[in-house]
């Protein structure tokens, strides 16, 4: 059932957080916190070469180190068959996968994990890794997305042809596929169009910078049995791969979820579990293995970086009639960056008579690319959103007006084929025009910019429990990691429906042996997903509590009402009792059928896109070329807030992160191949000093597929700052940055170019 | 009759370049099954890596959802997230 947003007395609320009391004092057990008697440390032997092929592993001088427990390499794991799959949050091979864990044959970025070591400490690991001699024949490599492209790029794969060309590829390549999507007739498009604007834009791979690093804990049982605590985005998808990647049955393995120090997307692969497994299989010992800072950034996934062309003509009223795009992502070591989300989204936002957009997935010698917030979209949204604005000086219009004029709207048809529905888009546009922010004049010496941006949001399956305890309080219980406030947001919905207070609702995380099936937190799906089935959980309970009602006071249950937490008749013919609330009814529950509680798996279908607009005011200091946020507005369309604290959070987190990925955050290596900044020194994430306060706009467009409106949230928010930063940098000093990171020294050299200085 | 469309080349590469189609089929199962028949290895992309949009709804896994006579079913690649 849909609710009555007027009616709501919880959703819409912003009560105390549930974990902030753990967190804040240091007691929330995070994946690093867990030890297990007799357990050992793992550690990891990374290559120190881009490209190298694999001569021999002499591990026998480490195994003979005292204090040394066990060895493995590449040899003592299966070799997997190749098998497509969307794994985590894209697709990926299986075999890649396993590979990715421990290299085979090949080393393919530096980086990359091809033995590991156990022992009783952490010094005698570092000593081990030491003595294992590996033998290399060192291999050219290549970085960048359009060098890994050139047809004498050294190349990767053997065995990798590249698909979706005619006629089919016969010769091994490093671009792993090219897709297109198409609408209309694009040269008739531009053919037409009395304007014409291009622009040619570059990202850099950024990392999802979570806090805490990948960690995890296996305790390999004598009779088979696995327990893995681990940090996630989810301990199902924990469990699935380690079974796959060792050829374990999924009911041996129970994997316990952690409180996890942000994901935001890099978590929804696995690094570590089946390593420290198959160590504490040959010790018969729990093994923990956890990554340094250094590990995260040279072994686990950034984003992919890119390549983007775009072309857009338009009449001079701005009407757009063409669009066209053609983007190069890098995917890391193995095939499967956002590609076809890069090429979805960037011309979402507008409707369009004539688009094309080709897309290439190609791999390089960098870690292999994870998921990181609406992965793709923030790529292709730079670049387009840049384009807009140049477009909008070129027409001499307000870039609003500009995007209002092209604005997808309800039954707007996409590029890539489906028609929206139920969609926000122009109510956000309006939203800024009214703003404060928007209607003040930019001050002296800054700069102001406009960006939008959008992302699909994702339902899928989810399994939720509520409980009505013996003394009537409430537990609920899902399968979903809390990344972004998910125990608040599905306690919220469920006392909302059992009408009591939030706080008579506590939220748990249930592991993979106690609740069923759920799909990863990502894809902004867990507060409506995992959401709605709580909320159906919860509506089952009501029933039952009426039920019991109806039961103890011997009329038919249609003559039971649910309000305020408490059974009351349905009017003066049902009886005169006295109300019956949850406590009283979990004590009779024994008498009246026994416990009382329900759980509800579904898989969730109708996620409401969500679009954001984002409005920056930057200044710019030309003598260093460091540009300041003086001002940021982030307006998006959320559906319902069911905790608002939360969405604006998310929003602000998205749009900070967003602001690194414009500014500074790159990663830079040497001529080896080898990255120089693995740490948080050299790879500059903003910290709250660096920011203003982010103002967030909560645009409420009901999702009507949701009980309670919500959309998801997490993701737009990171996808229009780059431009938004980039366009206000163009209105302050009159230069367009095309290419990520606008970091001081580019921004210093870009205003000597313009100055004739060299 | 249930109009398909395909806008990439992921699905087009199994139908000769066919962009847009009508089918018998009244549910999503049907649909696949169809889809297979006509063009080998479409129902199978379509199930294994692919979502569908049915009158602008995505579905990532749809076996139960009803097609109108009218209803416009895109298929687009399988979406995630971060």
């Amino acid at each position: 059932m849909n609710y009555i947003v007027s009616d709501l007395k919880v959703v819409g609320t912003r009560p105390v957080r549930p974990d902030g009391v753990d967190k804040v004092t240091g007691r929330a057990v995070f994946a690093a916190d867990t030890r297990g008697a007799g357990m050992l440390w793992g550690k990891i032997l990374r290559s120190p070469h881009a490209h190298a092929r694999i001569v021999s592993i002499d591990t026998s001088k480490a195994a003979a180190l005292p204090g040394v427990k066990a060895v493995v390499t590449g040899a003592d794991f299966p070799d997997i068959p190749s098998e497509e799959a969307f794994v985590g949050e894209g697709p990926m091979n299986f075999r890649d996968l396993s590979r990715n864990v421990m290299a085979r044959g090949k080393v393919l970025y530096e980086g990359h994990a091809l033995a590991a070591v156990a022992a009783s400490t952490q010094a005698i690991c570092d000593q081990a890794l030491d003595l294992i001699d590996v033998q290399y024949e060192v291999l050219p490599f290549v970085i960048e997305v359009e060098a890994a492209m050139a047809p004498d790029a050294p190349v990767l794969h053997d065995d990798l042809f590249t698909s979706g060309v005619e006629p089919k590829a016969t010769k091994a390549s490093n671009i792993a596929k090219v897709v297109t999507f198409k609408k209309g007739d694009i040269e008739a498009g531009f053919k037409d169009a009395e304007v014409i604007v291009e622009g040619r834009y570059t990202t850099e791979p950024v990392h999802q910078a979570y806090i805490e690093p990948h960690a995890c804990l296996a305790t390999y049982a004598p009779d088979g049995q696995i327990t893995i605590h681990a940090s996630s985005q989810g301990h199902f998808m924990i469990r699935a791969y380690t079974a796959k990647l060792l050829g374990i049955d999924m009911a041996n393995i129970r994997v316990n979820p952690a409180e996890i120090g942000g994901g935001f997307g890099g978590k929804t692969l696995i690094y570590l579990e089946p390593v420290a497994v198959a160590l504490s299989k040959k010790t018969g010992r729990p093994v923990k293995i956890q990554m340094t800072r250094e590990e995260v950034f040279r072994g686990s996934g950034p984003t992919s970086g890119a390549t983007v062309e775009v072309k857009i003509g338009a009449k001079k009223d701005g009407t757009i009639v063409a669009a066209q795009q053609v983007l190069k992502f890098q995917a890391g070591a193995f095939p499967g960056s956002p590609i076809n989300p890069g090429c979805m989204c960037g011309f979402a936002m507008y409707d369009l008579p004539n688009v094309d957009v080709v897309g290439y997935d190609v791999v390089s010698n960098r870690p292999k690319v994870a998921a990181y917030r609406a992965p793709g979209a923030p790529i292709t949204s730079f670049a387009v959103e840049s384009l807009m604005d140049d477009l909008a000086r070129k027409l001499e219009m307000d870039p609003l007006v500009l995007r209002q004029k092209n604005a997808a709207k309800n039954g707007t048809k996409t590029h890539y084929g489906p028609t929206h529905v139920n969609i926000g888009f122009e109510q956000v546009l309006a939203a800024v025009e009214s703003h404060p922010h928007w209607k003040t004049p930019v001050k002296p010496g800054q700069g102001r910019g406009l960006a939008t941006g959008f992302w699909f949001n994702i339902g899928g399956e989810s399994t939720a429990q509520v409980h009505v305890n013996e003394d009537g309080s409430i537990t609920a219980a899902t399968g979903s990691p809390d990344i972004g406030g998910s125990r608040a947001s599905i306690g919220m919905m469920v006392a909302e429906v059992l009408g009591v207070p939030a706080e008579r609702v506590r939220t748990v995380v249930a592991d993979t042996a106690s609740i069923g099936f759920t799909h990863v937190t990502g894809g902004s799906r867990v507060t409506f997903a995992t959401g709605m089935a709580a909320t159906q959980a919860a509506e089952k309970v009501v029933d039952e509590l009426k039920k019991r009602a109806a039961m103890i006071w011997e009329i038919p249950v249609e003559a039971v009402d649910w309000h305020e937490g408490m059974a009351f008749p349905a009017g003066s013919n049902a009886g005169a009792f006295e109300p019956l609330d949850l406590a009283a009814l979990a004590l009779k529950a024994a008498r009246t059928g026994g416990p009382i509680n329900a759980e509800v798996a579904l898989n969730a279908q109708g996620a409401g896109a969500g679009f954001g607009a984002h409005i920056c005011d930057v200044s710019v200091d030309r003598e260093t070329g460091q540009v300041t946020i003086e001002r940021y507005t982030a307006v998006q369309d959320v559906g319902k807030a069911i905790h608002p604290s939360y969405v604006e959070g998310q929003i602000q987190g998205g749009a900070a992160q967003g602001i690194g990925w414009a500014l500074n955050e790159e990663y830079i290596y040497n001529s080896k191949g080898q990255l120089e900044n693995p740490g948080f020194l050299d790879y500059r994430c903003p910290v709250a000093s660096d920011l203003p306060l982010i103002e967030a706009v909560l645009v409420e467009v009901p999702n009507p597929r949701h009980p309670f409106g919500a959309r998801g949230v997490g993701e737009v928010p990171i996808v229009p700052p780059m431009a938004a930063v980039a366009n206000a940098i163009r209105d302050a000093i009159g230069i367009r940055m095309p290419s990520l990171p606008m970091s001081p020294p580019k921004v210093r050299k870009a205003l000597d170019l313009a100055n004739g200085d060299d | 009759m249930p109009k398909v469309v395909i806008s990439g080349n992921v699905g087009q590469r199994f139908t000769g370049g066919l962009a847009e189609f009508e089918v018998a089929a009244t549910t999503f199962r049907r649909l696949v099954l169809e889809l297979e028949q006509r063009f080998p290895g479409l129902g199978q992309q379509v199930e294994e890596g692919m979502a569908v949009a049915i009158d602008g709804e995505i579905y990532q896994d749809a076996y139960a959802a009803v097609l109108r006579p009218d209803s416009e079913i895109v298929l687009i690649p399988k979406i995630g997230g971060g």
